[in-house]
């Protein structure tokens, strides 16, 4: 007896490995057709089986989820998700560095996975963020990531995913410096004159690392390694995206020919005016991380629904994106994110392709089409257990699987309701 | 003369819009239930609401078939339409006021119609403990200034207190261009701030009271000279002006609410209150009402112990509780927002829509005119095309004082024409500069490479 007992109890660490089948819940695969009651086996972490009907593998176990939904986790593609604990703290912000190309900076280093952060926004579906590094022209490298893990090695998903960086534009000092209209000329020389020259350093910068690329190959006697430009070589390989910040149509252009000069495969990051552009995005096929959907219109004399029907217009040109909430830094919510994809469906975007712009497509535009994004054999067991439409405020997160380990939904915020909701 | 007096007593009717009924509309009164019906507007008000209502000769009819009509929402805490927002020289500026700084033009105005939003709260910013005075006003857009006033609104005060407010007491973190550093640099001095301002405002209401007893008693008396700077606060101690204070954490709360008890005030509204459910007990028992965010944190050390359950929590210990916006932004969206403390807290629909329709009425003291679909009160309403705490809901048409201000499909109609004369604009001046550029240049007058923007 006592000899079963140990032998149980040495088991016990290995049940985390044990399959686990959700069964009985509408499966909604998110790439392919819903399952009214479906199953889905989860094994090694992964999606081991997706169907109506799933037999019980010996040794599994089996959760019921009768009137219940499944949903892929959700991806959030663009955060400071551990870079930033409080906004105005600067002591608890390592989002920018000093530098104007610092390619070598890499945001998984500096990631901090007992944030606060993590199990607030993860309660809500999120499973997995793009954190970016800011600052500068090139300000280092993102890293998609799982919100889930002891440590940066247990959640990356890719360190680096990408290089990003803010194309160069004309930048006014504020509204308020410009003075008269004699001085407001010369402010605006000296910007355009700033922007020329930081346009003609990037291309050095790009040169640069070319050169250091060629010169690696065939290394001379006094080849010397430099962090910076080495960095840059798998961007000019094409085996990583640039993540270009442009906002402005004269901007975003701008960066589609650098971009297609340099021959690097870009990631148009938020692009206010992509709707502008959407003709020349769609025939390079540049994706865009579009800005938050809930935000005023950037022109005084745009309609007022602009920002809510951007999504709608992208989606009729043929652009691929995904929506993101660049928080939490600051008043942004990370958690809200679904919210940023649903304000865009009472203004033209199909409720369907909301869905997919928070789930698959920032998977396939980060390069992990085959592993995140979606209820489907092989993919990381992300999934999220939910009450109704995930898009819905009103709808609640029952559970949550990481890499198919049910994840505590406990966070600081229901902590402290708890603790006070008894006071 | 009788011509005259007939055209007067037309004229309200003429300004408040034709008779209408809105029909088969699925109607959200918050106060008295929820039903598919009518509501009946006439002059301005809500003449009757209810499953069967008649209509009378002549009135407009608007289907509503499958869509909801909900009170105008109420934004408790706002910073649009006005021009400036901080006067931030000195740790009491009660002598300023929105009023003077209101902006008609602010197209803020028109989104937040869009919104569903029919009444705003204009506050003064948060930059010393005791600010300026706030206005209530309408969101009417197209009327001037005195236009959007909400008539009859009790007036008000902002106070702020905590982070902020305490940024100007230290090097480098001044608002505007206040030159050096000012009082107060910490907690301790906001609370001296307030309490030095009140002892003032009763020595100077006492100034008022003795010059009055002389004059009652026919004794010469020469009157004490008017300061504007204490008026406000004499206001606040006789109860004629409602105090909205900005705040965060519990402890500053407690101060204040401490202080108001020792004066004999009362705290109208804390606004912000992101620690409110810490000291939800001492807030329902002052009478405070509470004006939160739904789920903002973290963007300041003093909002790390935010929580969305802000809302829910206070209103369970019995605090009247609205949400703000503080933002144009988030001032387009309050019906979802309500949404959020369904969620985070399990309020039902009435309790979340009553955050940001009745309750916030009831703070600013004009339930008796808006927050509510009532006979008898203001006609300022809400179409959603969905349920109005759906994320995927719309706003189609927005009335205040019975008066059209927002129609969806109408701003979709204007829209070619409205880039038509854009155009047209942007041409003339495109043609006006090539005319100059061929001129020959005056001497130190140099054109063309200036940034097409607005100043």
């Amino acid at each position: 007896m006592r000899i079963f007992l140990t032998l149980l109890l040495a088991l016990a660490p290995l049940s985390a490995a044990e399959p686990i089948l959700l069964r009985g819940a509408v499966v909604h695969p998110v790439s392919g057709p819903d399952i009214p009651e479906g199953a889905v086996l989860v094994r090694d972490g992964k999606i081991a089986e997706v169907g109506a009907h799933i037999s019980v593998p010996k040794g599994a176990r089996v959760i019921e989820l009768k009137g219940l939904h499944i949903y892929p986790g959700m991806i959030d593609s663009a955060t400071e998700l551990g870079l930033s604990e409080i906004g105005a703290v600067r002591e608890m912000n390592d989002i920018s560095d000093l530098g104007l190309f610092k390619p070598q900076l890499r945001a998984s280093a500096a990631v901090n996975p007992a944030s606060e952060h993590i199990p607030v926004t993860r309660a809500n579906g999120i499973t997995s963020v793009i954190t970016s590094p800011g600052g500068g022209i090139i300000a280092g490298q993102s890293v998609l990531m799982h919100l889930n893990g002891w440590t940066m090695e247990d959640m990356a998903v890719r360190a680096p995913v990408a290089i990003r960086m803010e194309y160069p534009h004309v930048q006014m000092p504020g509204r308020f410096g410009g003075g008269e209209a004699p001085g407001r000329v010369s402010a605006y020389t000296e910007a355009k004159k700033r922007y020329e020259q930081q346009v003609r350093e990037l291309n050095d910068f790009m040169e640069s690392a070319r050169r250091y690329g060629q010169a690696k190959a065939t290394p001379g006697p006094d080849f010397e390694t430099d962090l910076r430009l080495e960095a840059m070589l798998p961007v000019l390989d094409g085996k990583l995206p640039l993540l270009i910040r442009a906002e402005k149509e004269k901007t975003i252009k701008e960066a589609i020919a650098f971009a297609d000069k340099q021959k690097v495969h870009m990631i148009l990051e938020r692009g206010a005016e992509a709707w502008k552009v959407a003709a020349e995005l769609k025939a390079h096929d540049i994706p865009v991380i579009l800005p938050p959907t809930l935000r005023l219109p950037d022109e005084e004399d745009d309609p007022y629904d602009k920002p809510f029907s951007v999504p709608g217009e992208l989606y009729k040109a043929g652009v691929k994106f995904a929506f993101a909430s660049f928080g939490p830094g600051s008043e942004d919510n990370p958690r809200n994110l679904p919210y940023q994809a649903a304000a865009a469906v009472g203004f033209g975007l199909p409720v369907e392709e909301a869905l997919k712009a928070v789930t698959l497509y920032p998977a396939q535009i980060w390069g992990v089409g085959g592993e995140l994004g979606s209820i489907e054999k092989g993919k990381w067991a992300d999934l999220i257990v939910t009450d109704g439409d995930p898009l819905e405020t009103r709808t609640e997160i029952k559970q949550v699987f990481i890499k198919g380990q049910s994840v505590d939904l406990e966070n600081k915020h229901h902590r402290l309701y708890e603790k006070y909701l008894t006071r | 003369m009788k011509r005259a007096a007939l055209f007067l007593l037309a004229l309200p009717l003429v300004a408040a819009g034709p008779t209408t009924v809105i029909r088969n509309a699925t109607v959200i009164t918050v106060t008295k239930g929820t039903f598919v019906g009518s509501v009946l507007i006439r002059d301005g008000k809500i003449v009757e609401a209810g499953e069967k209502v008649l209509v009378p000769d002549g009135a407009r009819v608007i289907d509503a078939t499958g869509k909801f009509v909900m009170p105008g929402i109420i934004d408790c805490h706002s910073h649009i339409a006005a021009d400036s927002i901080n006067e931030g020289a000195v740790a009491v500026s009660s002598m300023v006021g929105i009023e003077d700084v209101v902006n008609p033009d602010d197209p803020d105005i028109y989104r937040a119609l869009a919104g569903g939003v029919t009444t705003a709260n204009v506050l003064h910013g948060s930059a010393n403990p005791i600010g300026g005075k706030c206005e209530v006003m309408k969101m009417r857009w197209g009327k001037d200034a005195a236009g959007l006033k909400f008539e009859g609104a009790m007036p008000g005060i902002k106070f702020a207190l905590g982070e902020n407010v305490k940024r100007s007491g230290s090097p480098g973190g001044g608002f505007g261009n206040s030159p050096g550093l000012r009082y107060p640099a910490s907690r301790m001095g906001v609370e001296d701030v307030i309490r030095e301002a009140f002892t003032e405002a009763r020595a100077y209401q006492k100034e008022w009271r003795d010059y009055q007893a002389k004059v009652d008693r026919h004794e010469q008396a020469i009157p004490p000279r008017r300061d504007l700077k204490l008026e406000p606060l004499v206001e606040v101690l006789e109860g004629k002006r409602y105090v909205h204070a900005h705040c965060y954490r519990a402890d500053e709360i407690l101060m204040l609410l401490r202080v108001a008890d020792d004066f004999g005030f009362k705290v109208r509204t804390l606004q912000h209150v992101l620690e409110g459910y810490k000291v939800a007990k001492e807030i329902a028992a002052h009478g405070a009402g509470a004006s939160t965010f739904s789920d903002w944190w973290a963007y300041k050390a003093e909002a790390y112990d935010a929580i969305p359950y802000n809302a829910a929590l206070m209103v369970r210990k019995g605090v009247l509780v609205s949400l703000n916006s503080d933002s144009a932004e988030l001032m387009r969206h309050l019906n979802t927002e309500a949404a959020k403390a369904m969620k985070y807290g399990g309020l039902n629909e009435t309790e979340a829509l009553s955050l940001v329709t009745i309750n916030p009425a009831k703070q600013l003291g004009i339930e008796n005119r808006v927050g509510s679909i009532e006979p008898g009160k203001d006609a300022d309403l809400a179409i959603f095309d969905k349920h109005p705490l759906s994320n995927y809901a719309k706003v189609d048409k927005v009335f205040i004082d019975g008066e059209l201000y927002f129609d969806r499909e109408k701003d979709l109609e204007e829209r070619p024409g409205k880039e038509a004369r854009k155009k047209a604009l942007s041409d003339k001046l495109k043609q006006q500069e090539k005319k100059e550029r061929k001129r020959p240049e005056s001497p130190g007058e140099k054109k063309g490479d200036e940034p097409g923007g607005a100043q």
